[in-house]
Formats: C-alpha cells, sequence, structure tokens
C-alpha cells in the first residue's frame, strides 16, 4: 500500500456515483483526497464494471447504466488517489480508517470523510430461499454486466421494483429468455400512490420508465398481485410455489429464481461509526440521519448518495458533489457563501433527480407478507434462524435485535445482520405490535467486515507500542 | 444454470475447481467463474451442512465462501480469477491452517 500517502484531506469510502462524484469535485478543488472501494473497478454496482464489461452491444445495457463511464474519465483526470480492493473495516469517531488489502491491515487518517457506501438489495425471505438457483435480482444483473452471463433454463423473477423490471428488458434485450414474472406489487398501492402521480408524471422517469415496462410485458408473461411465494427443491430449486390473491396454490419449474423487493441502504459502517440512524416510514428502512450536506451526527463524518436513503442514482452524484463541497467548507477552503453559491446547480439537478421518488416508494413497497415472513423462513442466512425462533424469543421478552443476537445468534454470523437485520426488526414489530422505530437496529462494532488475526498483526506498529507489550 | 452470451468478449484463463481444469474470462470474480463453469453449490453450511451458492455477488451475503489457494473462507464474489488458481469448494467450518 505504499502508493497511498500517509494522511488526506478526504477520505471517499465507495466508487459508486455518490463516491466518484464526491472525489472527483474536492480533488479538483485542491484537496489531496482518496476513494477506497471494495470492488476492483469503479462504478459501484449500479454501474458495475462500465470501464470493462464484456457486454460490448451498448443497447443491451442501456444508456442510462453507460452514462457511469461519464463520471469514471473525470475521476481518473482529479488527481484523486485510488484504491480499488480495499476493504473498509473501520471509521473511527478520530476519523482514522482501518482498511484491508492485499492481505494487508493499516490505519490511515483523514481530515474528513464521506461514507458512500451505496445501497443493498432489501433481504427477501421466502420459504427456500436459501437454495442454490436462488438470487437476488440485483446478483444477476451484476453477472450479467461484470461477465455477460444470463440465467438458461426455466428461469423465473419474482418481487417487485424498478431494478426487478430494469433487469427483466436487460435480459430480453441481451436475447435471455425468462419463463414467467410473478409480480408481488400489492394491489392497494395503487390507490396510495395516485396522490404522487404528478410529481412523477412530471419526472424524466416516466416516459422511460414505461416504455420498459410495456415492453417487458409485451414479451413476458406476467403474474399479477402474487401473494405467497416459496422455492422448493432437492439440493437447488426444482420449483416456484406460489399464490395469486387468495386462490389456489400454483407450482412453476424453475432451474433459476431471481427475487427482488427493492433495495436499502448500506448502513452497516455508518452505524458502526456511532452515526445516528432514524426509521424511515416511507422506505420501510433505518436510515443514518443526516442533513442537506450529508453530514451525521459524529463531527467529520458525512454520508453521500443511496447510503444514506434511497434516491437513485443520479441523484447520488449530485448528493456526492454536496458532501464535497461541505467538507471544503469545513476544511476552510470555502467560506460559507462559496459553498452555498457553488451548491446552488448541484441542489437544483438533486431536486430534479428526486422528482417522483415518493411515487416510486409507495409503489414498490413490498407487501407485509414478504417483510414478516411465515414461521418456517429462514431469516438468518448465516446462522440458520428462522422467523419461528425469533417470534419465540419475543415471547420470552426480547424486545430488540441486539437481545435476539445473545438469544439465537441471529445476526451473528458473517455477513453481521446484513441479510437479516432488516427482517428481525420488521418481525419483532410485528410481534410486539409496535413500529420498527421502537424496536431498533443491531448495534454494530467494527471490525464491520471479518478481518484476520493475521491482517490485525500486520497493522504498522510504533517503537512505543512495541516497547509497551514487551515490556508491561 | 447461467450461460454466457456468445459475444462477451474477454481473455480466457485457467484454472481448476476441485482439481478439475476449468475456464473462465478475464473479468470474472471466482464466484462467477463458478457459475460459468455449472458448480451449483460452492460450499455447505457450518451449521446444518445445507448447500449454499453465490446469493448477492457483491460482498454483502458471504454464501459464496470458498477455499482460493488454500485459503479458506474467501468471499469469491470479491476475488478476480486469475491463472492457475486452485478454487475449492469448503464443506462446512474453515479448517485450521487453511
Amino acid at each position: 500500500m505504499s502508493d497511498l500517502k500517509p494522511r488526506y484531506d478526504l477520505a471517499v469510502i465507495g466508487a459508486g456515483p455518490a463516491g466518484l462524484a464526491a472525489a472527483t469535485l474536492a480533488a479538483q478543488r485542491g484537496l489531496s483526497t482518496v476513494l477506497l472501494d471494495e470492488q476492483r473497478a469503479p462504478g459501484g454496482q449500479i454501474y458495475r464494471a462500465v470501464t470493462q464489461s464484456p457486454v460490448r452491444n451498448p443497447s443491451v445495457l442501456g444508456s442510462d447504466y453507460w452514462h457511469g463511464a461519464d463520471l469514471v474519465g473525470p475521476f481518473r483526470d482529479s488527481g484523486a488517489d485510488y484504491a480499488p480492493g480495499t476493504t473498509v473495516w473501520s471509521v473511527a469517531r478520530s476519523l482514522d480508517i482501518g482498511l484491508s488489502r492485499d492481505g494487508a491491515a493499516r490505519v490511515l487518517p483523514a481530515r474528513h470523510i464521506i461514507l458512500a457506501t451505496g445501497a443493498i438489495e432489501r433481504p427477501f425471505p421466502i420459504p427456500g430461499w436459501t437454495l442454490p438457483g436462488v438470487m437476488g435480482a440485483g446478483a444477476a444483473q451484476i453477472l450479467l454486466k461484470t461477465s455477460g452471463l444470463v440465467a438458461s433454463g426455466n428461469v423465473v423473477l419474482a418481487g417487485t421494483g424498478p431494478l426487478l423490471w430494469l433487469l427483466a428488458w436487460q435480459y430480453l434485450r441481451a436475447g435471455a429468455r425468462i419463463d414467467v414474472i410473478l409480480d408481488t406489487t400489492p394491489r392497494e398501492n395503487w390507490r396510495q400512490a395516485m396522490p404522487h402521480m404528478g410529481a412523477f408524471v412530471r419526472s424524466g422517469y416516466v416516459g422511460k420508465g414505461l416504455k420498459l415496462l410495456l415492453e417487458v410485458r409485451r414479451k413476458v408473461k406476467v403474474i399479477g398481485n402474487v401473494t405467497s411465494l416459496a422455492a422448493e427443491g432437492d439440493g437447488r430449486v426444482q420449483t416456484v410455489v406460489f399464490r395469486q390473491g387468495d386462490g389456489a396454490e400454483q407450482r412453476l419449474p424453475a432451474d433459476t429464481l431471481l427475487l427482488h423487493h427493492g433495495v436499502i441502504p448500506n448502513i452497516n459502517l455508518a452505524n458502526a461509526t456511532g452515526c445516528a440512524q432514524n426509521w424511515d416510514e416511507a422506505q420501510r428502512c433505518w436510515v443514518p440521519t443526516v442533513d442537506g450536506w450529508g453530514a451525521t451526527s459524529v463531527e467529520g463524518v458525512s454520508i453521500a448518495g443511496d447510503g444514506a436513503g434511497i434516491g437513485g442514482a443520479l441523484a447520488a452524484e449530485h448528493r456526492g458533489r454536496l458532501a464535497a463541497l461541505d467538507a471544503l467548507h469545513r476544511l476552510g477552503v470555502l467560506d460559507r457563501d462559496a459553498r452555498d453559491r457553488d451548491a446552488a446547480p448541484h441542489r437544483e439537478a438533486l431536486d430534479k433527480a428526486q422528482r417522483g421518488r415518493e411515487f416510486l416508494d409507495t409503489l414498490y413497497r413490498p407487501a407485509k407478507d414478504f417483510r414478516v415472513p411465515t414461521d418456517e423462513t429462514i431469516v438468518c442466512r448465516c446462522e440458520e434462524v428462522t422467523a419461528k425462533q425469533v417470534r419465540d424469543a419475543v415471547k420470552l421478552g426480547v424486545s430488540g435485535p441486539n437481545q435476539t443476537k445473545s438469544f439465537l445468534r441471529c445476526g451473528m454470523g458473517p455477513c453481521q445482520g446484513r441479510l437479516c437485520g432488516p427482517t428481525v426488526v420488521e418481525v419483532i414489530a410485528d410481534a410486539r405490535g409496535v413500529s420498527p422505530a421502537e424496536v431498533g437496529y443491531y448495534r454494530l462494532r467494527p471490525p464491520v467486515k471479518p478481518i484476520t488475526l493475521a491482517e490485525l498483526a500486520s497493522l504498522p506498529k510504533a517503537e512505543d507500542e512495541i516497547a509497551a507489550v514487551l515490556h508491561h | 444454470m447461467f450461460q454466457r452470451l456468445p459475444n462477451a468478449s474477454g481473455e480466457r484463463v485457467s484454472f481448476t475447481i476441485d482439481g478439475r481444469a476449468a475456464e473462465a474470462l478475464s473479468g470474472d470474480s471466482v464466484a462467477a467463474a463458478l457459475i460459468a463453469n455449472g458448480v451449483s453449490a460452492c460450499r455447505t453450511t457450518p451449521v446444518s451442512g445445507a448447500p449454499r451458492a453465490p446469493y448477492c455477488m457483491m460482498g454483502v451475503c458471504f454464501d459464496c465462501l470458498v477455499t482460493i489457494d488454500d485459503v479458506g473462507n474467501q468471499q469469491g464474489c470479491l476475488v478476480r480469477v486469475r491463472p492457475g488458481m486452485r478454487v475449492e469448494t469448503q464443506n462446512g467450518k474453515r479448517e485450521i491452517e487453511r
């Protein structure tokens, strides 16, 4: 890691649209800036592999995807340092970043830190979702972007949300076959979303979105109002079992089942850093609490992009620029007036990019039956804890997710609650008859990704630290 | 089951899966390379021994844990496949010394 400086004015964590835009602007304005990213190439998940995708026909992934290249070019010219393949496992209040790269750890101090950790797919727990052959629609999209791989045989997509339809459209463009889409969008969502329709119609998304939906619906069988889902099979998925409305159980053969019901902020790092968070009822998830610049409750730590609440890729880049301008202000490069003046066009662009978001949030809010799964469903994939076990723990007096850890090991596996946290919160809240806001979330601690003792031992040590151990 | 798009570009990379010769494209992660080679499950769980396969492909779920060049518990989706790499499916917990 000799290519990194000993310290930086600004460290940005995550190379998606928010991180790329923030690092670019900050470096252009003269801050010594580093962009740390777990992936091997820039783009985050939305623009994954945008510089090197094997899918060369631009019409397969679509022009919105290729826009990512417009962010990477200026970043490369900005003078910011770039550390791909770097796992950040800790951000301390002292603004020291614990990171690992190629098996060696180090601590990197910065004067300001922008977390741009983006979104993850909302866990979609159904019976059988741990079977091989069942994966996230986002995962399938990553396989397409990075490797030109598409599901073959009997392919079923199930769930709700823009990404599900986008993946279907990209699959069709690529010449891949989809047997059926099981649409779980609750009927009543349409009625609830209607008041937000006006803003959505005025947004840039409506024309594009409708065209995409119509094209998919013309070419693929769509079964709507799906109210229950399960995957069955011996050693891997073979059958998808579902109900439409309150109808009888139906069965479909499936070699691949791709699940999706929206994305939520990836909050693990912010949570472990101690950033305050709040329950977002519209998006049904915990969100770090930030101001209009992305500043958190921890001095010197900001969050930009979907990691501070889902706003989409275009909003993310503007949020990245706003967070960078605020960092410039806090580090004494820009006075308040200059910051506000320079922010004006980005704020305007952000407002435009976020127009219509309430409509999407409301329309694609997953049904309760999918957020609060049936008893036999595995909730915690790592420790194989079922919803029934969580409910039984509530009967014994467990009031929040931190207690399920000690009762059930739920949330204590390697994923550190990323795949169970949102569900455990919903199940406990439902069982107690209270809001998830009252139930809380896992209190996460560093390291937020597993690291080996050997990596920790590789941390550079000062003479006095060695002396303290040798001569205690 | 996944298949490669016929016009997917990239250099071929030779590696092994549980000692058998396999081929991938240069941009593939280990997890993608396993999927491209028709490997159904990449590990069994330490809790019940159930088979698992990559679920998220973005470093979040830890279901793609495999042994790479004798080092266990590697997130297959975060490691690029390299020529000569030895990838092994993992049974249960990571072994001591691996």
